[in-house]
């Protein structure tokens, strides 16, 4: 019973928030490792772009809504989503256009294409506030819970309570069905090829006939879809907030960089391993602890690595010490 | 501002006897920066008070009252003293009003003020700190200081028979004053603080905040943080995975906002503001709103009362000298005297002409005790059925 309790007790805080977070992390260094494979620069805007998505599915919802269309026990948003990330991939590619063509076309270096990126993120960000508002805004509806934590004691008539929020099994589901989609994206189909080819050596892809306008044409696509996606389902789980998306911008960039700048699987991975790491190593296993060990070996302080203070500093740390001895990244992405 | 240049005017016109002055008050508050929203009308509610004493007649053998602004930006400290330098010496002033943030607050305090010589009072600096530093007498505010919030805190927690109790505070000298002075009311009563951590405002994600928190443990969890900031997000975490069901809000935590947000669930929990008891603050909206503002707005009720117990203690004092008033604060102030209520300026101007003592009660209910800071009031309220309800004044 005391096993379970501890169980349920790290399940509760540490595993089942860490890997919605993961989650939404992976999708978001998903899209940073595409743009950096692909077109080959660090992409700031891509928190921004979040926003951008998230706001934008915010919109139609609260249309849906007034229409009286809901989803039942799902969120709304996830019907609004496809019509935002629409809007979002036409307007990543008015961006393109607008931007990074120009720079492409002159060959520039990457780290031009990076700074030009730091501007687009400055407008982005505007364009958000301007739109939708500086304040936070709760779009979530539908059913909160899928166990909440009372039910699950009284069920269980353990002490420990365990809550998983429908937004965190959706989070899962929808960020497993969109990785999965693209790995088979990229690996099953000739543009997906086309795509991991141009990646590999431009020049050589040119030469084999590859239209490169088609593949910066579907990357953004892709990172429309991934970038909105992300947004929106970190939106659900805790709210819309301009200030936070970009703040967000950071993690993800620890995620993608950790596994590797360029490999998807190594995104995938490194958002769990960032999300893992904050949680994880700031907790106080007090609470544990008190279950599973005998009462006189039981910790009198909190049995707390690092105070919560140092979260962030925890996922730099891993950072630096893979770039030190794998600066490639966990799955051998591009050196960076 | 019309207005009060208008009212300058016409008591200037009907005075006129001999000794009679112009006495100018410095007004310096953040008009750029952090509290850009609620600085105007905070100055608006000074210079109403000093309008209300200028047409009345009665001050100083019918001297009048010039309101001079300044910036204080709130955050940089060389902008705040230097403009708080060119009131001192290209205008004049006799007294500050301000800052608002406790840091610049400080820093006129120490550059301008003592060297000057200058009488000084704030309206919204709450920093515990500024109870302690070196003020030669100079130095008021009508704001209780946070060090009082954190004990009113222990009592009310304390009295419901909550004996331990898990502390967040955002991350700022605001939290991190208010969490401490909170953990050591609340030990000195016997209660059990099992944890005091940080959080950081527009993070991400806070999962480990409310796990390290909920693995302290402790009957209620004091969130002593922003409730348009990462405050909210503690709350939601914990509300979420049942970490605590029951908390406890001071001031930076008020707001409907959180209502909307939670609503039932927050059934149960309980917090405090500062907030002025009784009538008062009724009548100085009426005067407020009859003025053009809005004096419900934070801090502007104390930003009339700094204003209006300066020009009183001149009077007591019967000059506008600072050597002479600074000592005259406490008496108008405080009992004995005839209680004065926000609107009954030119009332208290002729008891004091007349050599009788008055009460200062004002817009906040303001009671100075040592070292020249307002009592204050806190209001403590239960959330019920998703409202705030009242339970009474401490």
């Amino acid at each position: 019973m005391d096993l379970l309790n501890a169980l349920v007790a790290f399940a509760n805080f540490v595993f089942v928030p860490a890997v919605a977070y993961g989650a939404q992390l992976a999708l978001g260094a998903l899209g940073v490792t595409l743009i950096y494979g692909i077109l080959r620069f660090s992409n700031f805007a891509h928190g921004d772009t979040m926003a951008f998505g998230a706001m934008c599915t915010i919109l139609v919802t609260w249309g849906l809504q007034s229409w009286g269309i809901s989803a039942g026990p799902l969120p709304t948003a996830l019907l609004a989503l496809p019509v935002g990330i629409a809007v979002t991939a036409l307007f990543l590619m008015a961006t393109d256009r607008a931007v990074y063509r120009f720079y492409r076309k002159t060959r520039a270096a990457p780290v031009i294409l990076t700074m030009a990126s730091l501007g687009v993120m400055f407008v982005m960000n505007g364009i958000v506030r301007f739109i939708i508002g500086v304040e936070d805004i709760n779009f979530a509806d539908g059913a909160r819970f899928l166990i909440g934590a009372r039910e699950f004691r009284e069920a269980t008539g353990l002490d420990e309570g365990l809550a998983i929020r429908s937004t965190q099994a959706i989070t899962v589901v929808v960020a497993a069905v969109a990785m999965a989609l693209l790995f088979w994206f990229l690996n099953r189909t000739r543009t997906g090829k086309s795509m991991r080819a141009f990646a590999d050596n431009e020049d050589l892809a040119l030469l084999s006939g590859i239209n490169p306008g088609r593949v910066v044409m579907v990357t953004w696509l892709i990172v429309a879809a991934l970038a909105t996606t992300a947004g929106v389902l970190y939106g659900l789980d805790k709210s819309f907030k301009a200030f936070t998306y970009f703040q967000l911008l950071l993690p993800i960039f620890a995620s993608a960089v950790v596994g590797g700048l360029g490999s998807p699987i190594g995104a995938v991975a490194g958002g769990f391993v960032i999300a893992f790491s904050e949680v994880g190593v700031t907790y106080a296993w007090k609470k544990v602890a008190g279950y599973v060990m005998p009462e006189n070996l039981q910790p009198d302080g909190l049995a707390q690595l690092l105070s919560t203070d140092y979260k962030i500093a925890v996922s730099f740390a891993i950072l630096v010490l893979v770039l030190l001895f794998r600066p490639t990244g966990l799955f051998r992405g591009k050196s960076v | 501002m019309k207005r009060i240049l208008l009212a300058t005017v016409a008591s200037a016109a009907l005075a006129g006897t001999a000794g009679a002055e112009d006495v100018k008050l410095g007004v310096i508050f953040g008009f750029t920066g952090p509290l850009e929203s609620i600085t105007p009308t905070m100055a608006e509610s000074a210079e109403l008070a000093m309008s209300e004493v200028a047409a009345s007649g009665a001050f100083l053998g019918g001297s009048t009252v010039t309101p001079v602004r300044a910036d204080s930006t709130c955050v940089d400290a060389t902008a705040a003293t230097a403009a708080a330098e060119r009131l001192v010496s290209a205008e004049g002033v006799k007294a500050i009003i301000g800052a608002d943030c406790s840091g610049v607050t400080s820093a006129i305090l120490q550059n301008v003020s003592r060297p000057n010589g200058i009488v000084q009072i704030s309206p919204s600096s709450t920093s515990p700190g500024l109870s302690q530093v070196e003020d030669d007498g100079l130095f008021f505010r009508t704001a209780p200081s946070d060090a009082r919030q954190g004990q009113v805190m222990a009592d009310i927690i304390s009295e419901r028979g909550i004996t331990s109790a898990a502390v967040t505070y955002t991350n700022n000298d605001y939290g991190n004053g208010l969490a401490n002075s909170f953990a050591e009311a609340f030990r000195a009563k016997g209660g059990e603080v099992t944890m005091q951590a940080a959080h950081d405002d527009g993070k991400a994600d806070y999962s480990a905040e409310i796990a390290a928190l909920s693995s302290a443990g402790g009957e209620i969890l004091v969130v002593a943080g922003y409730v348009d900031q990462g405050g909210r997000g503690i709350v939601q975490g914990a509300l979420d995975t049942g970490a605590f069901d029951t908390f406890f809000f001071p001031d930076g935590m008020y707001g409907d906002t959180l209502l909307n947000a939670f609503g039932s669930d927050l059934e149960g929990s309980f917090g405090d503001l500062p907030a002025a008891e009784g009538d008062n603050a009724a009548l100085f909206q009426q005067i407020a709103s009859d003025a053009g503002f809005d004096g419900t707005s934070s801090y502007a009720g104390e930003s009339y009362d700094a204003a209006a117990l300066v020009l009183l203690a001149m009077q007591a004092a019967g000059s506008s000298d600072p050597a002479q008033f600074k000592d005259r604060m406490f008496d108008v102030a405080n009992a004995p005297g005839e209680q004065i209520h926000p609107g009954e300026l030119d009332k208290a101007l002729r008891l004091l002409s007349e050599g009788q003592d008055i009460d200062y009660v004002g817009a906040t209910g303001v009671e100075l005790i040592e070292p020249g800071e307002s009592q204050g009031t806190f209001r403590e309220y239960n959330i019920v059925d998703g409202a705030y309800e009242t339970i009474g004044f401490r």
